[in-house]
């Protein structure tokens, strides 16, 4: 009969044998999930677990909110009621103009033969938390995939765009800001049309516009909207205005800093807008001549 | 220098309820909004870090490994990132545990601050081998404050495991 030790002794693998199975079995989700995007369906498995830590997590912020708001008073209410009057005021004619402005825009279009701009249907959402993650910009939001939310859609608040929805979950979803590292968008300067790519990643949440001719027609404090050719955000909503541009004979490109016009520290409410424009499909590929039976090179040598 | 023997407590068995209370509550302060504050202690990192040198049979680098895929998601961060860190976390405390109870608390804490130092550094070499950018040197204050932490976080973990079973007057532990 073999000799046991007794169960008391008995305390499993090693511990360095346990650490190279967990470590590898993290490397492994780290990889499919920054190089494959394999992970996603863990994810969702994880956060369906993880929710309602995170609102229980979110109790101590809501009732701060719900306090501050009670005892702010009538006082701040009666003032931000009066501004909101007044800006109200202030935009009136202009959009008592859009109707008739739109209206003219669509007839024009028509008699040009351009496609008519459609308006978008959008979501109203709630942003819960900003990501702790240090490594990037998001925030996470209360709508999901139950309220048809899908990845892609760009997320506007009242006076700006402030990103795009990268992963959506059953009940919340993760929105990406414009100035994290990895997001770009398509952008126009309102005042002559000039388009360019703005790129997030600049110092203190500031934006990059990159490649751009040292000699481009671009001043400071120009505003730069979204020139909606990526077919993602509709064009015209306002982004950033310049901040500060360095013009350096020694680059044929010039350093130009935006400022984002809207920012999440303000207020929590956003709007997910639907990205259903109907943009017609790219131009097929011209014919491969691969499509005739294949002829390599070797196989002509030998004929 | 001499390491003075001093008079250790006898201490109740920990309870796993308390244990999974103290974790989860750790979890719902990393994941309060904190708004992309710098330098937010990691406390579960610590409590976690508590739990592997003072109850090493009960919490090991699995649990660690499980807090982290649970906190990589409710962060929104790189799959896999904080599990690597928290099993590297618990491995090393693991390895430290039977030392570092003999040393004063104020060493102990000096301890802490190199494991969940390295556990850091090693999330900052992984996030920019994927394509992030550096964040700022205040990313490593946490740390620090979680080491500054040390000494309380001892007294109120250990708190339960203090109290007499059976509180007699002749005989008062």
């Amino acid at each position: 009969m073999e000799h046991q030790p007794p169960p008391f002794f008995n305390r499993g693998p090693a511990p360095l044998v346990r650490l190279t199975f967990f470590v590898s079995l993290a490397i492994l989700l780290m990889v499919l999930d920054a190089r494959f995007r394999y992970a996603e369906s863990v994810r969702q498995v994880v956060a369906l677990a993880a929710y309602p830590i995170q609102r229980v997590a979110m109790a101590p912020a809501d009732l701060f909110h719900a306090v501050a708001n009670y005892f702010g008073g009538t006082a701040a209410l009666q003032e931000e009621n009066a501004a909101l009057k007044t800006k109200q005021l202030r935009v009136a004619p202009e959009l008592l103009q859009l109707e008739a402005l739109k209206e003219e825009n669509n007839q024009l279009r028509r008699l040009l033969d351009a496609q008519e701009r459609t308006p978008r249907k959008s979501v109203f959402a709630e942003i819960l938390y900003a990501g702790r993650d240090p490594f990037s910009r998001k925030v996470v939001i209360d709508k999901g995939s139950q309220s048809g939310i899908q990845p892609g859609q760009p997320v506007i608040d009242d006076v700006g765009v402030i990103g795009q929805v990268t992963r959506v979950y059953l009940l919340m979803s993760e929105v990406t800001l414009l100035s994290d590292k990895d997001q770009a968008i398509p952008l126009q300067v309102l005042r002559n049309g000039l388009r360019a790519v703005a790129y997030g990643g600049a110092e203190g949440g500031m934006l990059d516009l990159r490649f751009m001719a040292a000699n481009a027609d671009i001043r400071n404090g120009d505003t730069l909207v979204t020139s909606g050719i990526d077919g993602t955000y509709p064009p015209g909503l306002p982004v950033a205005t310049v901040a500060r541009i360095e013009r350096d004979a020694a680059y044929a490109f010039a350093k130009i800093t935006l400022t984002p016009t809207a920012g999440t520290n303000r207020y929590r409410q956003v709007l997910v807008l639907s990205s259903e424009a109907k943009a017609p499909p790219p131009p097929a590929e011209a014919e491969e001549p691969a499509q005739k039976p294949p002829k390599t090179k070797r196989s002509r040598k030998r004929e | 220098m001499e390491l003075q023997a001093q008079p250790q407590r006898i201490l109740l068995p920990a309870k796993v309820s308390f244990i999974v209370l103290t974790v989860a509550l750790a979890l719902l302060f990393n994941l309060l909004p904190w708004r992309n504050t710098a330098g937010v202690p990691d406390l579960t990192a610590a409590v976690l870090a508590f739990w592997c040198i003072h109850q090493p049979r009960r919490v090991g680098i699995g649990v660690a490994w499980t807090l982290g895929l649970l906190l990589d998601v409710g962060n929104g961060a790189l799959l896999g990132q904080h599990a690597l860190g928290y099993a590297v976390l618990a491995f090393l405390a693991f390895a430290v545990h039977r030392r570092i109870l003999w040393f004063p608390l104020a060493q102990q804490a000096l301890h802490l601050l190199l494991l969940l130092l390295s556990t850091q550094l090693l999330t900052l070499v992984i996030r920019i081998a994927a394509g992030a950018g550096f964040p700022g040197w205040t990313y490593f204050a946490g740390s620090f404050i979680c080491a500054a932490l040390w000494p309380v976080l001892s007294f109120l973990l250990l708190l339960p495991q203090r109290q007499a079973e059976m509180i007699d007057e002749n005989r008062p532990i």
